[in-house]
């Protein structure tokens, strides 16, 4: 069991509270720089892939799991942060101008989506992103002249004034840096006015704005910077795959973003990394168990949607503080033991107001 | 209209369709002094805090209020605007922060004295760090005045009713107020924790030199720190004056009580 006694300010703004941090996080750093070199090609592109969706990830998760604002059509910022990168690329911009573009026209566009929010709450406001979502996906299927429609737009690999990094160790590193800058963005904000007010928010409206938070700028600088970072994971991911089609940007996706946010827990930004592993490693491991189950259903097409329904349904239930919710608890459990009870992290159900993080 | 008033209502009505909540309700409030608003349930008082708090508009009337630059039309006001006035208020049934920690509660509190914007908060620049730091000393201030330290980490969903309204009240402090909302303060408390706020009520006046407007019912608190009190009943003003002469007022005993032909109709015929 480890005390902290805190002796100045300083200790409780510090991003590493403690030696135990500094050590962990150390470690995994160490491990992420050293993955091209350990991984083998296949493993090395699925953390790409979890470090572009953990990106993604922790745009919902600023907006759903720390400003309470459900989005029903998320694929969409990640649909136009895709096409902008793809189409100013093929122009000839370099990749990071093209990325900070990108980011801006989806931040832009979340602006745009984020003004309902400001008179919509709850199950409509998810409507509203809803609709939304269909919206983009038609536009990017009909505006042939610039997005090829539903044939699709090809992407090339990330180049910067004629040097073009087309290897998947290179193009890893740059998800990588994109996903620690994100992430330290994140934790910034959190520990600044800034992420207060968007928590504020979420807990109590009426009590954030006689605390003299003004709702509509910070709801919308929450969309804002949610789409920025799911435009900016759009980005990478056009990269990643090389070919843009408008159905990679349906429902089903901005579904899977949900999930990924949910299950890794609300609220939390291990979850948006947590969440993201869950939904890469997810469809490996149902294929893996395909072989072991009859046939009749091993090999049904519905076998994914009906797994991923289950394990939403299954987590909501019994831990709906999510995968980083269950790491609170063992790592507590192994905190204290032999003294953990059963009880200690049960709510107290009365007075709770919020309904939107329970 | 004195030259210490700080917070002065004239003629104020709200009508909610054909309900007139609040009909024309004139008071002062004058700095340094502890004013309550008393009455039965339903006779307006929480609408003349949403008032003042502009969570909403009076259909007529208007409050005027002594802010840092001089005296303002809070009507004219938008609602987050209140706070950066020196207007702080808690709720009558308890609005915290639930998943957040007692000091993150505190440290929102504080958010209209913040001097960093997004891109250094974004980037977390020394001028952000240093703002950071200063605000957390001025929290720890109200902590140590509302001897919150046992709580300051707990999360507030895990925290007894009791101390949740002192939260709620330290949270209201961290605004640094000139003028302090209390919707019902003592309600859901316990004898030994109403004193407790009694003496907290007194200290804020005192020591903070906070003015405090009020909504409460239990009457021995009120008596014992309010200066003034005003007795409202379906949205009209009954009484305005000391405790004393408000409680002794025959219109007061007649609203909560109901009056002597009342009675006598329902004694038994002989």
């Amino acid at each position: 069991m480890r005390f902290i006694f805190k002796t100045s300010y300083e200790q409780d703004i510090r991003l590493a509270k403690h030696g135990g941090h500094l050590f962990w996080y150390g470690l995994l750093a160490v491990g992420l720089v050293l993955a091209p070199w350990l991984l083998p090609e296949y493993w090395l592109a699925q953390l790409t892939f979890v470090l572009i969706y953990a990106i993604a990830g922790l745009g919902l998760m600023l907006l759903a799991g720390f400003t309470g604002q459900f989005s029903l059509g998320h694929a969409a910022f990640l649909g136009v942060g895709a096409y902008a990168q793809a189409i100013l690329t093929n122009a000839g911009w370099p990749f990071p101008l093209a990325m900070v573009c990108a980011a801006l026209l989806a931040a832009a566009v979340g602006v745009v989506v984020g003004l309902p929010a400001l008179r919509v709450k709850g199950i409509y406001l998810g409507i509203a992103t809803l609709a939304f979502g269909f919206i983009v996906e038609e536009v990017l299927a009909r505006w042939e002249s610039l997005t090829g429609g539903n044939a699709g737009l090809m992407a090339g690999p990330p180049a910067l004034f004629g040097w073009t990094i087309d290897s998947n160790a290179g193009f890893y590193a740059i998800c990588l840096v994109t996903a620690v800058l994100a992430t330290l963005g994140t934790l910034n904000l959190l520990r600044t006015p800034t992420g207060r007010a968007f928590i504020a928010i979420r807990d109590s409206e009426i009590s954030a704005q006689s605390m003299g938070i003004h709702l509509a700028r910070y709801k919308t600088l929450a969309f804002a910077l949610s789409a920025a970072l799911a435009g900016l994971a759009g980005a990478l991911y056009a990269h990643k795959l090389q070919f843009l089609s408008p159905d990679q940007f349906n429902i089903l996706q901005s579904i899977d973003l949900l999930l990924l946010v949910v299950i890794g827990g609300l609220g939390s930004v291990h979850g948006a990394f947590l969440g993201a592993i869950f939904l890469i490693a997810m469809p490996q491991l149902i294929s893996l168990g395909k072989d072991y189950l009859p046939e009749a259903i091993g090999q049904a097409p519905g076998l994914q949607a009906v797994v991923y329904g289950a394990v939403l349904i299954a987590f909501v239930l019994f831990e709906p503080m999510g995968l980083y919710g269950r790491w609170l608890k063992v790592r507590t459990w192994l905190q204290l033991f032999p003294f953990y009870r059963q009880g200690m992290f049960k709510r107290q159900k009365s007075f709770q107001k919020s309904d939107r993080l329970k | 209209m004195t030259p210490d008033t700080l917070l002065s209502a004239r003629n104020l009505s709200v009508r909610f369709g054909g309900v007139l909540a609040v009909n024309d309700v004139s008071f002062d409030v004058r700095a340094g002094e502890v004013f309550t608003l008393i009455g039965p349930n339903g006779a307006g008082k929480t609408t003349v805090f949403n008032l003042i708090s502009r969570i909403y508009q009076p259909t007529s009337g208007e409050i005027d209020f002594a802010g840092p630059q001089g005296m303002v039309r809070l009507t004219q006001q938008a609602p987050h605007q209140v706070a950066s006035l020196g207007i702080a208020r808690t709720f009558q049934n308890i609005e915290l922060f639930e998943h957040a920690s007692v000091l993150h509660n505190l440290l929102v509190g504080h958010h209209t004295h913040r001097r960093t914007g997004f891109w250094s908060d974004l980037l977390f620049t020394p001028a952000a760090r240093a703002a950071e730091l200063a605000t957390r000393e001025r929290v720890e201030r109200v902590i140590d005045f509302l001897d919150l330290q046992h709580h300051r980490e707990s999360l507030v969903a895990g925290l007894p009713y009791g101390v949740r309204k002192v939260v709620e009240l330290a949270r209201a402090l961290c605004t640094e107020p000139r003028l302090l909302l209390l919707d019902e303060p003592s309600s859901g408390l316990n004898v030994e924790e109403t004193d407790d706020m009694a003496f907290w009520i007194q200290d804020i006046v005192h020591e903070l030199g906070i003015t405090v407007l009020m909504v409460e019912h239990d009457m021995s608190l009120v008596s014992r720190v309010s200066d003034r009190v005003l007795a409202m009943n379906q949205g009209q003003v009954l009484a305005m004056g000391t405790p004393a002469e408000v409680q002794g007022d025959a219109k007061v005993a007649e609203a909560y009580l109901g009056s002597i032909d009342d009675v006598a109709s329902l004694r038994r015929q002989p």
